[in-house]
């Protein structure tokens, strides 16, 4: 179950988010009322520099102070204030959606190649996983996650999403079948400028998680999408790998595949399943990771999970279904079914 | 004499009604159970091992073996075994030898971790139809891969991969020397390694000609003994283990004793013959890990650095941080055997109480691994009580790359684990060196069973796998969600990091 939609505009013209509520809400028979969410990228222009910090507190009397305090310490908080939002009948506020605009404090944490994603990176973990009541779950620049236990159209609602501008929007609906369906469960799944979609069950959960947790991640959310998450930040941010190698580490060609090819690429993919043998996904999955730059569409190595992509123009659509993407475009240029494992990939000019 | 002798422990009885007197169990049983008198078959069960080779031989099924029922005083403290091994010892004043693995009544953890199977959700993969991968490489690898593009957009890969074993199935040999076992035997387990396409150990050192065929399914032991090492031996092998330590016996050496040294024997370890073959407790070359990384090193340094080295500890207290020294030590593997490991000969005392479980180990093990960030950089290998194909799932999704069998490739063979191996008199060709023995084990139909063997624990593994929704092996290392605890203590659930059944 769940349902997945994307759209980049790869000339970097913002849309709003009426579209993509439409198109999401159409597949409200894919999810459960228990989780969606909607991620945007180009949302805080006024903020462009600063790290956009979306914190779910319980509690914000006795809670707030601790990560106040906290991000004082690593740099400056240049604005913050509570995320606008607006109950309705099936949506009640569970938790207070806030948001900080932060710039790191890059001498603090020098010796590393990128000293303020790793002051930001720390910092997450850090709440998520010793301030009780306080959840961070979006922290890049620019980028804004919306996201409640509810129907997408309620949580659009409750957000006005509408009102939000972006150049790429991810959007999810949540069906939970192993954890429960809890605001901070719901997708996307952001660290920095990662930002995660994904349909299906992770069944090499636990194999990644202790992979990734090996390299100082720390998994807060219960739910599998959050190690993907962590797995594209450390092989394209960390490893420096590009989206196709990053893809191929993630959902590898099969051995019969790799034996078959030249000599080089053959040694390439063996080196890739021999490094990254860990980080590779098992099960059901169709997935969209976006960054600034775009977006990357891939389903796992035998596609039990629907995947399909389109194009019009500029945009470029992925989605689990087509009526989906032709609810926010009916005349497209081109529809396909992307194969397993075969990432589809749109960047922004 | 005060102590007098223990009563038998098997009984074996020939039905006379059945028994046509073919002698064939005269002369199968190598430790004289049976003999003439006269036109007839007498019995002396004293002699019995349970080893079965009457009763599998007996055309007419007229062999019957039981314990022999004697009735000490009932005691919880002061078992038969207990008070047996007093008396024996009192009269002999020696240590208790024994054969094959741990023979105490400890649960297997094994058997109360069960497996994960997707329901509706998350289907099932049928390994019939889909591809399922199995295949599993055994050595180094690079935490991290550096590739560079070309002014042409082409992509290169920069980091160079050190060697590594590839095995069609997770499943391995472990060591088993020639001396220890019949040239037959191990001639059997190379055929079968390389039927299914993976590996032996040629154990405590030297490699036998007739093994040469089979020499890139063979990795060489280096132990304490040095026996059979050369530069031409380490060449021949497709990896080197060095052994520091075995799960059967922790913190002892080996001992072949000198009757087992024949002519052949001689040759294939370089010692003389008849003489007996001590691999000393420690290596005297190395009293740290630094002196370890300096064998690791020469030993790759006298390959050419084309070969990966593996070192073989048991499993002990301290185990995960043994392994992650060794993990710095340049090693590509450890191997972890643990306390059930199988033997030809151990002390008993030690078989039966020094060491601890596997599956303990590995997880103690692969986490210290994680935890200081070196778990790619080594291959970890469970050794030491598998007894199935959800034994190997288990020990992999507990964190090993892949698991040596031993025991479990005798018994294919034909050893019914009757605990006797240290006496040289194996009736079934396998731990012994009497010609009349050896030649009583086909290498060719051995190797076969040995290879179906892994074949259908390989299939099993695959079905588990799929079952669970898992169609690369990779997937399922280190995956402890996919296992749960049954009737485990929270200490145990602990040092497993798996949670309990229903959670
Ligand atoms: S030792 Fe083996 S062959 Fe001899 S009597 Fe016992 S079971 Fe039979
Ligand atoms: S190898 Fe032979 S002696 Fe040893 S346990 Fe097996 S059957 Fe008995």
């Amino acid at each position: 179950m769940c349902g997945i939609i994307s759209v980049v505009d790869r000339a970097g013209n913002r849309m709003d988010g009426s579209k993509i509520k439409k198109a999401l809400s159409l597949m409200d028979e894919r999810g459960s009322g228990e989780g969606a969410g909607y991620a945007a990228y180009g949302v805080y222009p006024e903020f462009a520099d600063c790290y956009a910090l979306h914190v779910f507190f319980d509690n914000i009397v006795e809670t707030k102070s601790f990560v106040d305090d906290l991000l004082k310490i690593w740099g400056t908080i240049e604005h913050d204030e509570e995320i606008p939002t607006f109950e309705g009948p099936n949506l009640k506020k569970v938790h207070t959606p806030w948001r900080y605009f932060f710039r790191p404090d890059a001498s603090l944490m020098s010796g590393t190649p990128s000293p303020e994603e790793d002051i930001v990176t720390y910092l997450v973990m850090k709440v998520n996983t010793s301030i009780p009541g306080a959840l961070v779950y979006s922290s890049g620049k620019n980028i804004g996650v919306f996201k409640a236990a509810g129907w997408p159209e309620d949580v659009a609602d409750f957000y006005r999403i509408q009102d939000y501008e972006g150049y790429i929007w991810l959007a999810h609906n949540r069906y939970p079948t192993n954890t429960k369906g809890w605001w901070g469960g719901a997708h996307p799944f952001n660290l920095l400028d990662w930002s995660v979609i994904h349909n299906g069950e992770i069944t090499s959960y636990g194999t990644n998680r202790r992979y990734i947790e090996s390299f100082g991640y720390r998994c807060t959310m219960f739910t599998d999408t959050e190690v993907v998450a962590y797995l594209v930040d450390l092989l394209a941010r960390k490893h420096g790998l590009d989206e196709e190698m990053a893809v191929r580490a993630l959902a590898p060609p099969f051995w019969d595949d790799i034996d078959a090819m030249p000599r080089k690429e053959k040694e390439m993919n063996l080196a890739i399943r021999l490094a990254y043998g860990s980080a590779m996904m098992n099960g059901p999955f169709a997935i969209v990771v976006a960054n600034s730059e775009g977006i990357c569409g891939f389903s796992d190595r035998i596609k039990l999970r629907p995947l399909i992509a389109a194009e019009k123009g500029d945009r470029l659509y992925i989605s689990s279904e087509e009526a989906a993407i032709r609810c926010m475009e009916p005349e497209l240029d081109r529809v396909w079914m992307p194969r397993a494992g075969e990432p589809v990939i749109g960047r922004v000019r | 004499m005060a102590v007098g002798s223990v009563p038998l422990r098997y009984r074996i009885t020939i039905d006379r009604d059945r028994c046509m007197e073919c002698g064939r169990c005269v002369e199968n049983c190598p430790y004289g159970t049976f003999r003439w008198e006269g036109d007839r078959i007498v019995v002396d069960s004293r002699n019995c091992t349970a080893c079965h080779r009457c009763i599998a031989m007996c055309p007419r099924d007229a062999i019957s073996l039981a314990e022999y029922p004697c009735d000490y005083r009932s005691h919880p403290l002061w078992t038969r075994d207990a008070r047996e091994a007093i008396y024996n010892q009192a009269r002999s004043g020696k240590i208790i030898l024994a054969g094959m693995g741990n023979v105490q009544p400890l649960p297997p953890i094994f058997d109360s971790l069960l497996l994960d199977a997707c329901q509706v959700t998350n289907p099932s993969i049928d390994p019939l139809r889909e591809p399922m991968e199995l295949r599993t490489y055994i050595g180094k690898k690079p935490s991290k891969l550096e590739f560079s593009r070309t002014p042409d957009g082409d992509v290169d890969l920069r980091t160079e991969l050190t060697p590594n074993l590839m095995l069609e199935t997770p499943i391995m040999i472990g060591h088993m020397s020639y001396g220890a076992i019949s040239l037959n035997a191990q001639l059997a387990l190379a055929k079968g390694a390389h039927g299914a396409g993976t590996f032996l150990g040629t154990g405590e050192g030297g490699m036998h000609p007739a093994i040469f065929p089979y020499q890139d399914n063979m990795i060489v032991q280096v132990a304490s003994g040095r026996f059979g090492v050369d530069v031409d031996y380490l060449n021949r092998g497709a990896a080197i283990e060095i052994k520091i330590g075995q799960g059967a016996k922790p913190g002892i050496g080996g001992h072949l004793p000198g009757e087992k040294v024949c002519a052949d024997v001689s040759c294939t370890r370089m010692i003389p013959m008849g003489s007996d073959a001590i691999s000393p407790a420690p290596h005297h070359d190395i009293y740290s890990i630094e002196d370890l990384a300096q064998l690791v090193r020469s030993l790759k340094e006298a390959t050419e650095w084309k070969k990966p080295v593996f070192v073989k500890i048991a499993a002990v207290h301290n185990v995960a941080a043994i392994a992650a020294g060794i993990a710095r030590s340049s090693a590509d593997a450890v191997v972890v055997d643990g306390f059930r490991g199988g033997t030809g000969a151990a002390p008993k005392v030690f078989r039966d109480h020094v060491g601890i479980p596997i599956e303990a180990a590995i997880s103690a093990v692969d986490q210290k691994l994680r935890n200081q960030g070196v778990r790619n950089e080594i291959s970890v290998v469970a050794s030491g009580g598998i007894r199935n194909a959800a034994d190997v799932t288990k020990a992999i999704a507990l964190g090993a790359d892949a698991v040596y069998i031993g025991t479990a490739a005798l018994v294919a063979m034909g050893c019914r684990v009757c605990g006797n191996c240290y006496r040289g008199l194996c009736p079934w060709g396998i731990a012994t060196q009497r010609p009349d023995l050896v030649a009583r084990l086909d290498p060719e139909k051995e190797g076969e069973h040995v290879a179906n063997l892994i074949h259908a624990w390989t299939m099993e593994v695959s079905e588990l796998m799929g079952a669970a929704g898992i169609n690369a092996i990779e997937s399922l290392r280190g995956n402890r969600d996919r296992l749960r605890g049954y009737l485990l203590d929270e200490g145990m659930l602990k040092v497993l990091d798996v949670k309990p059944v229903g959670a």
